[in-house]
């Protein structure tokens, strides 16, 4: 119930903020907008993308012990 | 190439940086999808903002809005490509078009087709501003921060491409105030516009 009652507050706000630029969620515009933008972001995150911030944190991390290491010696 | 070795839990720290970033990654894709209008391109231009962006997070402040961050080198990167190479011709059917197998159930296909297209006819400037605020859940101070303008110039910006799609699609701006309603609007669009 409660969270029921903020969600419905959280959409009036947001309501109010894009009242003004006809964007909101009563608008053809902003439901279509939001519907193609939509469906790019539920496609997910390609594979190889996934790879390559996996690749720079790894590589971080290896550098980080090195210079553990070179420090501790 | 890149040294994946050693690479767990030896800080002992989650890495903060690359949580965020993961979840951005989904938005921060529509909107390249968006400028580039094809899938592969797109694809191509987050990588790029990936590798800049993690080169570049000493300059990241923890805790303040990682999404527009990513968003305003995303966008600096498309467009100094963008220079380099020329304005290539956009795909003919405009932005959001490969692959985009999943239609919303509310609109027919056709109907999105046609609004896909209207978004194409629109000045660079205006579509990413109606994107960044209608789609991505910017505010106008946070998009025009990406795009490097004043606040009054994205509301403008937003306010013309909205006047201008309405006015491509020979639709109302609101959806549901009744047959009366937009047919009112739909009479007095020459004048009002």
């Amino acid at each position: 119930m409660m969270k029921e009652k903020l969600v419905t507050q959280q959409r009036m706000r947001t309501q109010a903020v894009r009242a003004d630029d006809g964007l909101g969620p009563n608008t053809d515009i902003g439901a279509r907008l939001r519907a193609l933008y939509g469906a790019v972001q539920d496609e997910g995150v390609p594979e190889q993308l996934l790879d390559l911030l996996e690749k720079l944190d790894s590589a971080e991390q290896a550098q980080k012990v090195k210079n553990a290491g070179r420090d501790g010696e | 190439m890149l040294a994946v070795t050693g690479s767990d839990g030896v800080t002992g720290e989650p890495t903060t940086f690359k949580r965020e970033m993961l979840a951005t990654l989904p938005s921060l894709r529509a909107f390249a999808v968006s400028l580039t209008g094809k899938h592969d391109k797109a694809d191509d231009l987050v990588q790029d903002t990936v590798m800049k962006a993690w080169a570049k997070q000493s300059s990241f402040e923890m805790g303040t809005n990682i999404k527009a961050w990513l968003f305003t080198i995303l966008r600096n990167e498309f467009y100094s490509q963008m220079r380099k190479r020329g304005r290539e011709v956009q795909d003919s059917d405009g932005i959001f078009t490969e692959r985009l197998s999943v239609h919303p159930a509310q609109y027919g296909s056709m109907d999105m087709q046609d609004f896909k297209k209207a978004l194409a006819q629109l000045p660079d400037d205006q579509r990413e501003a109606v994107i960044l605020i209608g789609a991505s859940g910017f505010s106008y101070e946070e998009a025009a921060e990406i795009c490097d303008c004043a606040v009054g110039t994205m509301k403008s910006r937003v306010s013309r491409a909205r006047t201008r799609l309405q006015d491509i699609l020979k639709i109302s701006g609101e959806a549901d105030y009744g047959p009366d309603a937009v047919s009112a609007q739909v009479t007095t669009t020459n004048h009002s516009f």
